[in-house]
């Protein structure tokens, strides 16, 4: 069987099986998704990339305009939202203000037919799971926000879904609750045995609670894969400064990576054809002077056009021949006596940039 | 400074008393003209109130019975209202659909409509030789107009919108998105309303209808040219008011004073919802 965008497909009889297509005047969304049970995919992408629009869509609350949705092998896209096997944990949460944790938990057993007395008690099970069993009788406003996300989770979870989305799970947390939370949905997720699909805009929600990244960018997949293997290949902009490392595009010939735009970086993978180049910022070394002792074939004439700092070291933004950031210690910002506009050569040894095909 | 004053409120409070803006003239004596004309007509009620004779006037059988027919008739009126008008609050406030905007604004010239034309278009539709009135009649043998049932219609028809405008400006202040959390948890789109929507509006609900109550309560123009003036059967106190002054002025102001007695006690209830505007 053989789909509109050439896939083949019926080969997953269990998971996800997605290709959203989401319509509007002036946003197209066109995203691939699969999934096998016990996955956790984190859809990342910037504000406005379609993340939401993509949950939305699978959760049966925006419709598609065209493409396809199966879970499990059955059909959901024909399916009335209230009537899809699916779970979702929303960004502010939308406990339902009016109800204690307990019966917030308990309306989705209720509406899907469980007695009030079996709902309550299935809910109960949930919160006491999620460490909640104190606080079953208080309603939302008197829950902490971490206390609220964990409420939002077993509701979500209490309708046993075959798909749990999560929409920015962690955003309206401030920063301590966020690292306990983020702990303790990860442990979460690893035992939810179907498949999970959690949008955010923070890489490192992502790569804590994800298996896998989807990343997507203007409405479509950029690119996919484990965190790690993103983190050392990003292909665009956007993941090479979520995970920190200066990207180039270019042509490889050997062990030179010619760049569409500006000059050549020598690296030590041996390449043919389109290639990217990633070096960390940390690699970057600078000086006032043109170095005349050093080994590194990689040496550009830049001028530094903003400095801030990063953790405990000044992060310098460069333009010229090769526009780049390089990370630099305190002390070594002052003894270069570096400030904007300042002219400045950077070099990067071959062995740390890291080419790989586009 | 003080140690009681917040940081906030005091250098404001310095700014006024640096220095005192007079009122203009022009502003002042028309609000207060104003003010005199909104007052002076209750202050007069109350002077001229037959206070000796007011136990008296009030226990009379005809002040009761007029009392109990307003008191049955409103509080029926607004149930009705209630029961078809929070779901068209609902359908107006969370669907769309050709000529949403036309029936909205339908829904609302009730409440500028002069209520006699409301009488007399109640009776055009209702009445025994009225457009559905002759069918009610001839099929079922039902006769509206002159009737409490009838008395029932007219409030409903000049108190209805009230509750409507009421709970569609809550609903559409109320986030829509909790019904989408109920409807990804299975609940119907129903049974979001009922469980979820309904609870949260409840506030604005309550509001339309002591409004809707209120308005039901005073109704007297659609209520005599639809359902007449029969005492027992369709005299309302207002009804009951405005014949008194024909024939016993003291009787009127008697039950007037009821009727004021009312309108503050409700005003009292919803002191914290309109009052407190500010």
């Amino acid at each position: 069987m053989t789909d509109l965008d050439g896939t083949t497909t019926g080969v997953l009889t269990e998971g996800l099986d997605a290709h959203l297509v989401v319509d509007r005047s002036t946003f197209r969304l066109d995203v691939a998704l699969t999934a096998a049970p016990g996955d956790v995919v984190a859809l990342l992408g910037p504000n406005g990339a379609g993340k939401t629009t993509a949950l939305r869509a699978l959760a049966g609350l925006t419709p598609l305009t065209s493409g396809r949705l199966r879970l499990d092998g059955t059909r959901l896209d024909t399916m009335p939202p209230e009537s899809r096997p699916v779970g979702v944990v929303f960004q502010d949460y939308l406990l339902f203000p009016h109800l204690t944790a307990l019966d917030n938990v308990a309306f989705g057993p209720r509406c899907r037919g469980a007695s009030k007395a079996e709902a309550r008690a299935q809910a109960a099970e949930w919160l006491d799971r999620m460490g909640l069993a104190d606080h079953a009788g208080a309603k939302p406003r008197r829950l902490s926000g971490g206390q609220a996300q964990r409420v939002a989770v077993a509701r979500a979870l209490a309708t046993r879904p075959r798909l749990l989305l999560l929409d920015e799970p962690l955003a309206a947390l401030d920063a301590r609750t966020r690292l306990e939370v983020r702990a303790q949905l990860r442990r979460h997720l690893a035992e939810f045995e179907a498949v999970a699909v959690l949008v955010t805009h923070d890489p490192l929600d992502a790569m804590v609670l994800a298996d896998r990244l989807v990343v997507v960018e203007h409405g479509h997949v950029v690119q996919e894969g484990t965190p790690s293997h993103i983190a050392r290949h990003p292909r665009t902009d956007y993941i090479a400064r979520l995970v920190g490392l200066n990207l180039y595009r270019g042509r490889a010939e050997g062990h030179t990576v010619r760049l569409d735009a500006g000059p050549a970086i020598t690296t030590t993978e041996e390449l043919s054809g389109p290639a990217f180049v990633a070096f960390p910022p940390g690699a970057v070394t600078l000086y006032r002077e043109r170095p005349t002792g050093s080994s590194a074939r990689n040496l550009w004439r830049c001028e530094v056009a903003g400095l801030e700092t990063h953790g405990d070291q000044i992060r310098a933004d460069l333009t010229g021949e090769l526009p780049l950031t390089a990370d630099l210690t305190t002390v070594a910002a002052a003894e270069l006596d570096l400030h904007p506009g300042a002219p400045v050569w950077a070099t990067v040894k071959a062995t740390q940039t890291h080419a790989y095909p586009a | 400074m003080t140690g009681s004053d917040t940081l906030e409120s005091r250098p404001r409070r310095d700014r006024h008393r640096g220095r005192t803006r007079p009122v203009p003239i022009p502003l002042l004596v028309p609000a207060l003209v104003g003010l005199a004309f909104l007052l002076l007509p209750l202050i007069a009620l109350l002077v001229r109130a037959p206070w000796r004779s007011l136990p008296e006037q009030l226990t009379s059988a005809e002040v009761w019975e007029a009392l109990r027919l307003s008191l049955l008739c409103a509080m029926a009126a607004t149930v009705l209202s209630l029961v078809v008008g929070v779901p068209l609050a609902w359908l107006l406030a969370r669907t769309r659909f050709p000529g949403r905007g036309f029936v909205r604004a339908l829904v609302t010239l009730p409440l500028v409509l002069p209520p006699v034309v409301g009488g007399v278009a109640l009776l055009l539709a209702f009445g025994r030789n009225g457009v559905i009135g002759q069918w009610l009649d001839s099929w079922f043998g039902i006769t509206l107009p002159f009737t409490t049932t009838g008395v029932v219609l007219a409030e409903t028809f000049v108190a209805m919108p009230f509750l409507v405008i009421s709970v569609e400006g809550t609903l559409r202040a109320a986030d829509p998105r909790y019904e989408e959390a109920a409807t990804t948890l299975g609940a119907s789109r129903f049974t979001a309303f009922r469980r979820v929507t309904l609870p949260l509006i409840a506030p604005g609900v309550a509001a339309g209808a002591v409004l809707a109550w209120a308005r039901a309560l005073g109704e007297f123009g659609a209520t005599i040219t639809f359902a007449g003036n029969f005492p027992g059967r369709t005299q309302t106190m207002p009804l009951a008011v405005y014949l008194a002054l024909q024939n016993d002025p003291a009787a009127a102001i008697a039950l007037s004073l009821v009727l004021l007695a009312v309108s503050i006690a409700v005003l009292a209830a919803l002191r914290d919802r309109w009052m407190t505007a500010s």
